[in-house]
């Protein structure tokens, strides 16, 4: 799996992958890959506009990262770039969260202490 | 099979508080102190392990929703009123998912306080499940909102 932490620095990157996501379609398909692989055609299937629109929306995700497709024989199998979704940024953000929320209620703490309590 | 891999990160965050460094870092050795801002809010929590020294452990685990957590510290290097360094491993229902290394230093400035806290960790196997990365694309989206709502 291909490591997140070379994208941790680059913000264009980051943008690229908004951008792409900003379409709701595009976020559609992103949401049903991220349930498992689909070919070219499975990934059309709910919307009503013709393939080469559905295309032209795939190659967007695949120029941001979060898509990568193979094609086997006659059939492109599309798949969430799993480096793309690794969970490691949110994990790093989550700690970096939650000590921000403790570090708010550690000055709560302090503030409310006594002026003269000993430190124990 | 498991995929193994490693990916490193680092945060740090800092406060200046207006207090004196010996009351900021009691804050961090007193076990009394420490559970009033430190972590779970459930009074029924047993108390977990605390030994405010070096070669020390702390031990903590929590439910989040349908994870178990685990948080197992060793304290490496404690200065009194000036810096604690702790190694730690982060479990998740059962599995191993993180080893770091942090560092609190305290700094007195102006009558008051500087802390600062860094952590430098290696983040174990992508944590990767399927349903991690059914996770990770809702955090995806929800980034996106806010990013789009920026716009």
């Amino acid at each position: 799996m291909a490591i997140l932490n070379v994208m941790l620095n680059q913000e264009q990157t980051l943008d690229a992958m908004f951008q792409a996501l900003a379409d709701p379609t595009r976020r559609r398909m992103v949401d049903r890959l991220s349930r498992g692989t689909a070919s070219v055609s499975e990934l059309a299937e709910p919307f009503s506009m013709s393939l080469p629109a559905i295309v032209q929306h795939l190659k967007v995700l695949e120029e941001s990262g979060l898509v990568t497709t193979e094609k086997v024989g006659r059939v492109r199998t599309c798949t969430i770039d799993a480096g793309a979704l690794s969970m490691v940024e949110k994990w790093i953000n989550d700690r970096r969260i939650g000590w921000e929320k403790r570090l708010d209620r550690l000055g709560a703490f302090l503030d409310a202490l006594p002026p003269d309590k000993p430190a124990g | 099979m498991t995929d193994r891999s490693i990916a490193h990160g680092s945060f740090t965050v800092e406060r200046t508080y207006n207090h004196p460094v010996s009351r900021v870092f009691s804050a961090w050795s007193n076990p009394e102190f420490k559970r009033q801002w430190f972590g779970s809010p459930d009074p029924a929590k047993p108390n977990g392990v605390f030994e405010f020294k070096e070669g020390g452990r702390e031990y903590n685990a929590d439910r989040m929703g349908n994870d178990d957590f685990v948080y197992d510290v060793s304290y490496r290097d404690i200065v009194p009123d000036n810096r604690i360094i702790y190694t730690y491993e982060m479990h998740m229902n059962g599995r191993r998912i993180s080893v770091s290394v942090a560092t609190i230093e305290f700094t007195a400035r102006d009558g008051g306080t500087r802390m600062v806290l860094r952590e430098d960790g290696a983040f174990l196997d992508g944590l990767d499940t399927s349903a991690q990365r059914e996770a990770g694309t809702n955090y995806l989206m929800d980034q996106v909102g806010l990013w789009l709502d920026k716009q």
